[in-house]
């Protein structure tokens, strides 16, 4: 059972102030804490659990910059076996069709039987890297698991998965897929182990494969923001508080007029 | 004249924003394409679609991502339209970006708003679950997809259209690498959230799961019950069954307290029917204020308690 | 007999010390000196035994008694090798007699205690099985051994024709039975000489027997409890047992934790031996108390049963990977992770047995299998990512100190928290609290730690601090953004690597500064500075600020005569494992009018409020929250108002005030905010003239 687990490294904007840049290109990140994306790292923990029921080779693999080795080496912390950093100054600015164009590059004559990515991101939140793999790859696809188990499956000769899957009105499928296949994770699929502080440590030498994208057979009319079929315009604030009306006052005050107003709505 | 393709799920409001979008890019020819519809269903998208093709499905079968593509691919391979449209549900999910792929074309997910300049289809979508709005754009010139955010664009509005129902015959292909088992409900839990007239709803904000008792009692004073965000159920500190949302439950109630509650788009997704949203939380920028109708910024746990000795105050 | 009794005793013996050998190092041969006073006080004076006052009388007579009757024990075997070994007189035979009459007298006591008292700590809710059984066993042994003694001291009165008197009342007594039975059954002298034979034998059979059946049960303590003490830690409980003992660089090491047995120390194995499953821990244990998965002693007897079990006394020991994991099945780990580490178990255990470190280093363990409370996930890479475990920017770990000097701005008072900047005049009464910049000097420093920076409510014990400081017109300076969380939970959360980055950051923040004092508000904080940081300059706890200006004179309280009555909750990290019992007290009782009241679980006692810091993201599953044990404690002792001198403790009981339904009639407050009110009328008066 080898697994592929593509994975992102992306800004925890929760506590911070968001402030965009001039021009509208891009946000002040000083205060943003960078770290795995959150449904990525149930997806390393889903592809470490299987490789430790039924063995076999987990590979971790992220597109970006240099400080993106981070999530390898946390992934390598959390029981994947390789790491693979897609790293090229030509890929800034990729949308998530040259994401996924450069990962199913590198995915390609590797011997897999699973491909996992989490199933959307927390920034850009499209959801669309592993649907593209599947369609550049030719394989079937999976979104949304929330329960995955494998039957078989030795390096991409075969074998079936049994996914649980969310569907609409709260409903979830169960679907066998022909093994390899994409599945995306979606959050709750597992509850991911820790990694200390020496976990990351004790994979600080670990081999990092680096490829760029010559190696990857890309031209560089496919690779970064030249290959970008979504371009950024422009970012903006959302409109705040449109239709919200905002109460002031002190807490007394602000409770009592909303008692109030529920009173009016038939909250009462 | 531009052809547009939607490709609908289920015969409901989704369908009805997917034309109306379409609608707003201009003079265009709309053609729904539907999966196992029955003759009802394609005569109600014929009032609002220039063509219904309907997908037939097998005896018992549902709509699947997988038998969907399959049977799209080629048929929107020969089509050529300009655009296709998806709704960005848990089954778009599934579908929109392996057609894509398939197809070769440029993709905008999850947009809040759509539009046309020239060749170019330009969207406004969310970044950072919504802390952050882009406006992004793409050369549409050998056509394009895109998936939109349910709810965030009106229903197309009730004129006789009359389209053109066809059938369309699903190309025999090879066996699918993926087959459906069974359809299962999330666990059922002991209450049905989706009947109830006032909804509390607790997010992330409450911290910790004992926390959750200050909502409970405030639930309480209300007669209301108490639901929940993904993350709350993610921790198990309540059932699957108490979740709003894209992958929870769809509600419609009278009034809506979200308390914690930041306000993603995947929750806000089962909120539907426009009730009396009040926002309660800690951070200005959270998305909930933006579509909320009376906002608190504040702490909530100083606001609840107070809240709930008010409201029982009030009812003697 | 002899022989094979005592080669089955050194048998057994050898047998269990193989588990010893197996161990880690527990370097524990320094400070004799202070180890002999400890083995004479604590060991030989059984000092900690009266603190449950009939069950420690009891055991410290029945162990002087073993003392006194041990050399006769001795002699009794000499005299079967040679007659007249056993003859030490006659004052040793009065002695030893009466001796015996106590030991009986006690044993009664213990075994009524034990049949129909029985207290509810000898039976433990996770016990599986009881050890009444084995306790009757052993005192009718010790009693047995008694009769004996006197049956053959007795029948020898008899054949001899001598009276023993009141000299000795035992052997009197059954001299005189003898008597009577010799004298009304026509008994003959063959039949005495018999008892007295018998009498002698048994006592001795029933000695090896007893010898031999110890290191078997419980009753091990009475070989292992001595050398327990005399090997006991000895650095402050506060100190924790490093990662390792052998190698001090923490990333060279190739495991952390215990995960076995033998990863433990071998004084940490002879605790487990040691235990009497006397259950005075668990009596004192709050995890236990409020119903969690914990009970300490337990965790004493599940590793005595799993290493006697895995170091047969036969047959070969059982490889690790054969047996259950000790970490996870023989311990659970949620009993591991219901830990609030406050201490109150070795405090209370009569033999000195330690159990911080143990449920630490099973911890580091975990932590390093990445088995951790998916609550406490969140909070620690909030501390890697931001130094906090909020979650909170790190620029903005400073920001009440700003907002301090907004609110003297808006009081028209310039001095607290005055601006930044060196450059401008010192307020005439004092510099108050400042942000210190690399290169920076101040006299004191507040080390703030993560709570009192970002918990709008304790920012207010801050605030309130640093108004004290203000009117002690003292120069204080904080490090601004550059501080980091102190580490000290992440450290007991068993998350060392973390730890260690973060005092990095903390003591290069600090080099960077010059002062000459430190003080805290957050004994946690206190604990990690003097403890586990190392700092040469002394660290104060405010408190212990606050006292000795106190007792200097520099802060005049105004009295606070609410008509309520106060009571003094001691912070474990500040009482229990730093010392700090007085200077609280002090300050309570210079506050004139303050009515205070004493719990009864107080000082050395406390009573632990649920733990700090990360224990706030990591409730364990309980009954009953243990704040809320705790304000039953202070409600019985006749208070409406508790006060704190720890952020944790405030917090914690704070939310165990509104769960308990307690906001009517319960307030509680720290130290330091009660110390700031009472000098309010005082500031009032300084802000008019300055006006």
């Amino acid at each position: 059972m080898n697994i592929i687990v593509c994975i992102k490294r992306v800004a925890d904007t929760s506590e911070a102030e968001i402030v965009i840049q001039r021009g509208g290109q891009g946000l002040e990140e000083e205060d943003f804490a960078w770290g795995i994306n959150e449904w990525d790292n149930f997806a390393v923990e889903a592809a470490v659990q299987l490789k430790e029921q039924h063995g076999g080779v987990v590979t971790a693999m992220t597109l970006g910059g240099e400080d993106d080795e981070e999530v390898l080496r946390r992934a390598l912390a959390m029981g994947c076996d390789e790491a693979v950093h897609l790293c090229d100054e030509a890929f800034a600015g990729a949308d998530a069709w040259g994401i996924a164009k450069a990962l199913a590059a590198a995915v390609r004559g590797r011997s897999y039987d699973l491909l996992l990515c989490g199933a959307v991101s927390g920034d850009a939140g499209g959801g669309q890297v592993g649907g593209f793999l599947a369609g550049l790859l030719d394989l079937p696809l999976v979104a949304l698991a929330t329960c995955l188990e494998v039957g078989s499956g030795n390096g991409g000769t075969g074998g079936v998965a049994r996914v649980r899957h969310e569907v609409e009105s709260g409903l979830e499928r169960v679907v066998e897929v022909d093994l390899p296949a994409v599945v995306t994770v979606q959050t709750g699929i597992n509850e991911p182990r820790y990694v200390s502080i020496r976990g990351i440590r004790k994979v600080a030498g670990a081999e990092v494969q680096v490829l760029d994208g010559a190696a990857l057979g890309l031209q560089a009319a496919e690779l970064g923001s030249a290959g970008a079929r979504v371009r950024l315009e422009e970012l903006f604030l959302p409109p705040r508080g449109e239709g919200a009306e905002v109460l002031e006052g002190s807490d007394e005050e602000i409770v009592q007029r909303l008692v109030e107003m529920l009173h009016q709505r038939g909250g009462l | 004249m531009r052809t547009i393709m939607a490709i609908v799920e289920v015969v409901d409001e989704t369908a009805l924003e997917l034309a109306h979008a379409a609608r707003s890019l201009g003079e265009v020819h709309l053609t729904a394409a539907v999966f196992g519809a029955e003759d009802a269903g394609c005569a109600e998208l014929a009032r609002y679609f220039d063509r219904v093709v309907n997908f037939p499905l097998s005896p018992g079968a549902v709509f699947d991502a997988e038998h969907a593509a399959a049977a799209l691919t080629p048929w929107l391979a020969a089509e050529q339209p300009f655009l296709i449209l998806l709704s960005h549900t848990n089954n778009g999910l599934d579908l929109a970006p392996l057609l894509a792929a398939r197809l070769d074309l440029p993709m905008l997910a999850d947009c809040l708003e759509l539009g046309l300049r020239d060749e170019q289809l330009t969207a406004v979508r969310t970044l950072y679950a919504g802390k952050v709005h882009a406006r992004v754009v793409a050369d549409a010139k050998g056509g394009a997809l895109a998936t939109l955010r349910p709810g965030a664009f009106d229903g197309d509005e009730a004129i006789d259209r009359g389209g053109r129902i066809e059938t369309a015959a699903v190309p025999p292909g090879p066996p699918a690498r993926r087959r459906l088992l069974e359809t299962v409900a999330a666990e059922a839990g002991s209450v049905d959230i989706t009947q109830a007239e006032i909804l509390v709803a607790v997010g992330r904000g409450i911290e910790e799961q004992e926390n959750l008792e200050i909502v409970q009692s405030l639930a309480a004073a209300l007669d209301a019950e108490v639901a929940c965000t993904r993350p709350i159920v993610d921790k198990n500190w309540l059932p699957k069954s108490r979740q709003v949302g894209t992958s929870g439950q769809s509600v419609s109630p009278k009034v809506y307290l979200a308390i914690g509650v930041s306000g993603s788009f995947q929750h806000l997704g089962g909120v539907k029917g426009k009730p009396f949203l009040v926002a309660i939380n800690q951070d200005a920028a959270a998305p909930i204020f933006a579509v909320a109708d009376v906002g608190v910024v504040g702490d909530l746990f100083d606001l609840v308690p107070l809240l709930e000795e008010k409201i029982r105050a009030r009812k003697g | 007999m002899l022989a094979l009794a005592l080669a089955t005793l050194v048998w057994v013996l050898w047998q269990r010390l193989a588990l010893l050998r197996a161990a880690a190092p527990s370097p524990r041969w320094d400070h004799l000196g202070e180890r002999l006073r400890r083995l004479l006080v604590i060991g030989f004076g059984q000092s900690r035994q009266p603190r449950y006052r009939v069950a420690g009388i009891v055991h410290i007579l029945i162990f002087g008694g073993f003392l006194v009757l041990s050399l006769r024990s001795m002699t009794l075997i000499g005299e079967a090798f040679s007659a007249g070994y056993a003859d030490l007189g006659s004052g040793y035979a009065a002695v030893k007699d009466w001796t015996g009459v106590v030991v009986l007298g006690a044993c009664a006591v213990a075994a009524w205690r034990r049949v129909v008292v029985r207290p509810a700590r000898y039976h433990d809710r996770h016990a599986r099985s009881s050890h009444t059984p084995e306790a009757l066993l052993i005192l009718a042994l010790i009693c047995s051994l008694m009769l004996a003694d006197a049956a053959y001291e007795g029948s020898a009165l008899v054949l001899e024709g001598k009276g023993g008197g009141w000299r000795m009342p035992l052997a009197s007594l059954l001299a005189w039975v003898f008597g009577a039975v010799q004298q009304t059954g026509g008994a003959e002298q063959p039949l005495l000489g018999g008892i007295h034979l018998a009498a002698f034998w048994i006592h001795n059979a029933v000695l090896l027997f007893f010898l031999c059946l110890l290191p078997l049960g419980k009753h091990f303590h009475v070989l292992s409890a001595l050398p327990n003490v005399f090997f006991s830690k000895l650095e402050p409980s506060g100190k924790l047992k490093p990662p390792s003992h052998l190698e001090a660089d923490f990333d060279a090491l190739e495991v952390v934790g215990v995960s076995k047995l033998e990863d433990l120390g071998w004084k940490e194995l002879l605790d487990v031996y040691s235990c009497t499953d006397c259950g005075r821990c668990s009596d004192h244990c709050p995890a236990y108390a409020a119903g969690t998965a914990l009970s300490p002693r337990m965790l004493s007897i599940k590793m005595r049963e799993a290493a006697y079990a895995h170091y047969p006394l036969r047959g070969k020991v059982v490889p690790p990977e054969q047996r259950p994991a000790l970490v996870g099945e023989t311990i659970g780990t949620a009993e591991l992770w219901a830990c609030t580490t406050c201490g109150a178990c070795e405090e209370a255990c009569p033999v000195m047995i330690e159990y911080v470190d143990k449920v630490v280093d099973m911890r580091r363990h975990l932590v390093d299998d990445g088995r951790l409370p998916a609550s406490l996930q969140k909070p620690l890479a909030a501390l890697e990512k931001r130094g906090n475990p909020y979650g909170k920017m790190a620029r903005k770990r400073g920001d009440w100190v700003d907002g301090l000097a907004a609110e003297a701005s808006a009081n028209g008072n310039r001095a607290v928290g005055s601006d930044r900047s060196e450059g401008g005049d010192p307020a005439p009464c004092g510099k108050g609290v400042r942000i210190l910049a690399p290169g920076d000097t101040a006299e004191v420093l507040y080390f703030t730690d993560s709570c009192a920076a970002f918990d709008p409510r304790i920012q207010r014990t801050a605030v309130a601090f640093a108004e004290i400081l203000l009117h002690c017109g003292a120069d204080v300076g904080t490090l601004g953004k550059d501080e980091v969380d102190s580490g000290h939970e992440a450290r007991r959360f068993g998350e060392e690597g973390l730890f260690l980055a973060l005092r990095e950051q903390n003591l290069l923040a600090m080099e960077q500064r010059k002062f000459s004092r430190i003080v805290t508000s957050d004994p946690h904080a206190l604990n990690a500075l003097r403890h586990d940081y190392g700092v040469e300059l002394p660290v104060l706890h405010h408190s212990q600020w606050i006292a000795e200006s106190v007792a200097s004179g520099e802060l005049n309280m105004q009295g606070i005569d609410d008509g309520r009555t106060y009571t003094y909750h001691d912070p474990c990290y500040l009482g229990r494992h730093n010392g700090e019992y007085q200077a609280p007290r002090q300050i309570l009782a210079a506050i004139p009018g303050l009515r205070s009241v004493e719990m009864e679980r107080c000082a050395g006692r406390s009573f632990c409020c649920g733990g700090g810091s990360l224990s706030l993201f990591n409730e364990p599953e309980c009954e009953r929250r243990m704040g809320e044990i705790r304000l039953d404690m202070a409600a019985a002792a006749g208070a409406q108002v508790v006060v704190t001198a720890c952020p944790f403790c405030l917090i914690n009981l704070e939310d165990a005030i509104k769960t308990s339904g307690r906001d009517e009639h319960m307030e509680v407050v720290d130290l330091a905010e009660l110390v700031a009110q009472s000098l309010a009328p005082q500031s009032a008066a300084m802000e008019s003239e300055s006006a």
